[in-house]
């Protein structure tokens, strides 16, 4: 049942992502990567990885969506017309993708026994048994994320604030003057009703 | 919509004065359903990231997942209520020492348990019982996290929403 579950997904996965590279439509291509993100998050389910699963639902279908659409308010919604593809690109492409391909010929089959991780188990099994007792948190994932692994965790959150610090110099948030802070040109808020339009809609 | 109003409105001769009475009637109009539901979602996302943030230690979830959902909060008010009312709400300068405040509390951890004799973020040391440190230093640690990253997601929202 399992098998089948994560099969249906992985289809569901591909079809996805060939549409958005398909689509021409930048828009459907950005609610198309929404989807890609929450099939993956049930990928993750199925593997068991709940809080990986967590949040590529919560950043990876909501967030960052959000954020391309605030991306596309700077663009428009098609994509340019592409001009003459050459053949010399598509030869690079293919043997690109096909080295890549070649590449995860060698990568353990999921859940192979014979796989690095299973291999040597010392590590997983030591933090499964002894973390209760060492960090005391029922979910070992929080103790090897903060506590363990709280260096790396540290690196994670200064990448993160980076990120903050990236986008304010680049973007800025400056304060808006007075006569700027009209609230008809504030995102979703309601336009200022025309005349032609209350005549049109009542 | 016709029905809602009144005959004598819609029968008014003058175009001007029917104009000026819809919209004093309608201010707003087309965004009523969604604010309304809005307001009454919020509070329960926010409640929900700080379930996700506090429970992280016995379920699914913690610091990251946390803050992009308290995070999520505020877009979603900014996306309905317009970019100007969530400044009001939220502003960024306080979005700016959110997000130095929480990398400041983890480092500022890992800083107290060098102090404390132990190594870096080795929580052991902050209590007299190494199970109540560690717990501690979890708790501080994951705060930190989260309060960054939703400093973070808002600044985001807003550097990429007040562009446009």
């Amino acid at each position: 049942m399992e098998t089948v579950v994560a099969i249906v997904l992985l289809t569901f996965l591909a079809i996805v992502a060939v549409g958005i590279i398909v689509l021409r439509d930048l828009l459907a291509a950005v609610v198309l990567l929404g989807l890609y993100s929450l099939i993956a998050a049930g990928a993750f389910v199925v593997m068991d990885a709940v809080d990986v699963a967590f949040t590529e639902a919560a950043v990876g279908s909501g967030v960052s969506t959000i954020l391309f659409l605030g991306a596309l308010s700077f663009t428009k919604h098609e994509q340019k017309p592409r001009g003459n593809d050459s053949i010399i690109a598509l030869i690079f492409v293919v043997i690109t993708g096909g080295l890549l391909i070649y590449g995860t010929l060698d990568m353990p089959h999921y859940g192979r026994a014979d796989s690095a991780a299973q291999m040597h188990p010392d590590l997983a099994v030591r933090f499964l048994e002894v973390s209760i007792d060492e960090v005391g948190m029922p979910n070992v994932v929080t103790s090897v994320l903060a506590s363990y692994r709280g260096y790396d965790t540290l690196g994670e959150t200064l990448v993160v604030f980076a990120a903050g610090i990236a986008v304010l110099s680049l973007l800025g948030l400056k304060r808006r003057r007075p006569e700027e802070e009209a609230p008809e040109d504030a995102p979703g808020d309601t336009p200022k009703i025309d005349p032609d339009d209350v005549q049109s809609q009542y | 919509m016709r029905r809602a109003i009144p005959r004598r409105l819609t029968q008014t001769t003058s175009r001007a004065n029917t104009e000026n009475t819809l919209v004093k009637l309608y201010p707003r109009q087309r965004h009523r359903v969604l604010q309304v539901v809005t307001k009454l979602v919020i509070p329960f996302v926010l409640m929900f990231g700080l379930y996700v943030q506090f429970h992280g230690d016995y379920g699914p979830g913690g610091g990251f997942q946390a803050g992009v959902l308290f995070a999520s909060a505020f877009i979603l008010h900014g996306l309905i209520f317009g970019l100007q009312q969530t400044r009001r709400v939220l502003s960024p300068s306080v979005l700016r020492v959110m997000m130095s405040l929480g990398v400041l509390l983890y480092a500022g951890t890992g800083a107290l348990t060098l102090l404390m004799g132990g190594n870096l973020l080795d929580y052991d040391v902050l209590a007299h019982d190494p199970l109540h440190g560690q717990h501690w230093g979890i708790f501080a640690v994951e705060l930190g996290v989260g309060i960054t990253v939703t400093g973070v997601i808002v600044t985001l929202f807003y550097g990429f929403a007040s562009k446009r």
